[in-house]
């Protein structure tokens, strides 16, 4: 009896804190290096980007009111999660053929980068909020503060590490996210969302959708409702079609292309910074 | 003339939302899409009902019913804009050279607890300040008792304290418990004399929901089908999505036909519903999907 035939996952996607199917109902076949099919995975499209957006906007008032302390201690309780659930993406990552002794490097470096970043959190503001000199009688001060949603497009090649390199600095700075994980290797990033959904990250905050970035990048990137793109897909002519696309609404854009994500380098405050807006207040000061 | 209430058909609640939720499958794309969400956008009453309304936002509203979107100026106008009985004269004023009505709820809105008289000079007040329609809520205690030629007669005295203005009645269907109750009310409300049968007041909840709607149209058709006079339909309350207000278009069409799709004879009460509306416009104009940001919040 040998001869039982696998029965393969189908990961699910991770939007609004639940994990739906894509809108069209349709997969793709995972395959790892040898090109054997291991999983199968969401191919998400426009619909499932246009939900994604609404979810993330609606859970953005929420997260980005939340003290920066407490946003601290959630990106901290992701970290504790992932290092419980180690050996589960040290599998899948050798699934996909990476070999043993780098998978647990890369799982363990995703665990100290996501501790890095909670530690940030309560110290942005301190760090780079600045009190000004004015001439007049007024106290003059500015602070950085979140943008709204930011479309993230995770890199092809660590597909744990770079997904959490590129989504750890944006919501530790209270932004809120839509991220189109790494084609090749989506699962990790899909039992990423099983772990944020068992962290008290709220629903919305970070939404994963799995499936070909070319089919979905032209609709994250030209929405009017996302305010910045995040994106490490190297081929010119995307990076290009989302430098157009952002124009239309002047979001903040910045491309991480060809990085080696192990490198210290992603452990970095003015990733936070990159998606925070300065805000100055003029205070009226007695004479 | 006082309907038979014993020939009132019981509704069939399971058949009503399997009916409902066949029709919601009906997939409108492209032109069509575009020209339904356009003649959605001319049927809506653009409504302000809060205690905190004041005559700056009734001007405000009225500028939007009158220009939705400014970058799209070919855009049809709402209905009609729906407010207070004391903000009828603002509207009205905001709105002079413009083909947008004015709509006033009127007796005792929302809850109806009052004296006829009262009702009846609220009525007129409006009228008087220039209201082209009246929203009147009926006393659903008295309904609730059974005491149906009492609804009967309110409808009656309140039509004709209108005048020439059109009658809405508002049969706040959320508070009477059944469907077989809504289609009663709705016969007694047609044959009252009301020009438009409407849903709910906004301020409870369930509002508007489309089984309701469904058994409200299949009333006015058989009315129509029995006495040869169109009585519109208007629901109101928790519409708030393009695509609901597709759904409902589609209910209006396979029940009452293409006739009573136009805003004479069908409203939508909202007030979000208006910038989900041009948001799905303006993503049919120009591929991108759009923000909340950049539409006025009126």
């Amino acid at each position: 009896m040998s001869d039982r035939i696998d029965v393969l996952k189908t990961y699910k996607t991770y939007v609004a804190g639940k994990f739906p199917r894509s809108e069209s109902g349709h997969t793709y076949a995972v395959k790892n290096k040898k090109d054997k099919t291991v999983a199968n995975a969401c191919r998400c499209t426009r619909k499932d980007v246009r939900d994604a957006v609404v979810a993330a906007r609606s859970a953005f008032s929420e997260w980005s009111s939340r003290s920066a302390y407490n946003r601290g201690q959630i990106l901290y309780r992701i970290a504790e999660m992932l290092e419980g659930r180690k050996d589960q993406f040290v599998e899948e990552l050798e699934l996909l053929d990476i070999k043993k002794k780098d998978a647990v490097k890369e799982v363990e470096l995703s665990v100290d980068r996501l501790v890095y970043y909670a530690g940030w959190t309560d110290k942005i503001s301190q760090v780079f909020g600045t009190v000004n000199p004015v001439a007049s009688q007024h106290f003059n001060f500015s602070m950085p503060d979140a943008t709204g949603v930011v479309g993230i497009t995770s890199p092809q090649e660590s597909p744990l590490l770079g997904l959490i390199s590129t989504i750890a600095p944006v919501i530790a700075g209270g932004n809120v996210c839509v991220v189109l994980s790494s084609e090749k290797y989506p699962l990790p990033a899909v039992s990423f969302g099983e772990v944020l959904h068992a962290s008290d990250v709220p629903g919305g905050v970070v939404n994963i959708l799995t499936g070909y970035q070319k089919e979905m990048i032209d609709h994250l990137s030209s929405h009017m409702d996302v305010n910045g793109i995040l994106n490490t897909n190297s081929e010119k002519n995307i990076r290009k079609q989302i430098d157009e696309n952002s124009s239309l609404s002047v979001k903040r854009t910045y491309h991480l292309t060809e990085n080696n994500w192990i490198e210290t380098e992603h452990e970095n405050p003015y990733y936070i910074l990159n998606f925070q807006e300065i805000k100055t207040t003029w205070h009226p000061i007695g004479v | 003339m006082y309907p038979d209430l014993k020939k009132t058909i019981p509704i069939d609640t399971i058949g009503v939302e399997e009916r409902v939720s066949r029709l919601n499958k009906r997939s409108i794309k492209k032109e069509s899409k575009v020209q339904g969400l356009k003649l959605a956008l001319s049927m809506i009453d653009h409504t302000t009902l809060e205690g905190k309304d004041s005559p700056g936002k009734v001007k405000q509203l009225c500028q939007k019913a009158k220009m939705p979107y400014a970058p799209l100026p070919d855009l049809p106008t709402v209905a009609a804009v729906c407010v207070y009985p004391n903000m009828v004269s603002i509207a009205k004023e905001a709105l002079k050279n413009s083909n947008v009505n004015v709509a006033s709820v009127a007796t005792a809105f929302p809850s109806g607890m009052a004296q006829l008289q009262v009702k009846l000079d609220d009525t007129k007040y409006a009228v008087d300040q220039g209201a082209d329609e009246i929203d009147m809520v009926i006393s659903r205690g008295e309904f609730l008792k059974g005491n149906y030629s009492f609804i009967f007669d309110e409808i009656a005295a309140i039509k004709e304290a209108c005048g020439d203005a059109h009658l809405k009645v508002i049969l706040e269907t959320g508070e009477l418990e059944t469907l077989t109750n809504v289609r009663k009310a709705s016969d007694i409300a047609m044959h009252a004399g009301a020009d438009f049968i409407k849903t709910s007041t906004g301020k409870i909840s369930p509002a508007a929901t489309q089984p309701v709607t469904l058994v409200m149209l299949e009333a006015i058709r058989d009315y129509y089908r029995e006495t040869g006079r169109m009585v519109g339909m208007k629901p109101a309350g928790g519409i708030r999505k393009a695509k609901q207000a597709l759904q409902y278009l589609v209910l209006v069409k396979e029940t009452l036909g293409a006739q009573w799709l136009s805003k004479d004879w069908f409203r939508f009460g909202a007030s979000s519903l208006t910038n989900d509306l041009l948001m799905q416009i303006v993503k049919q104009e120009t591929g991108v999907y759009q923000s909340n940001i950049y539409f006025s919040n009126d």
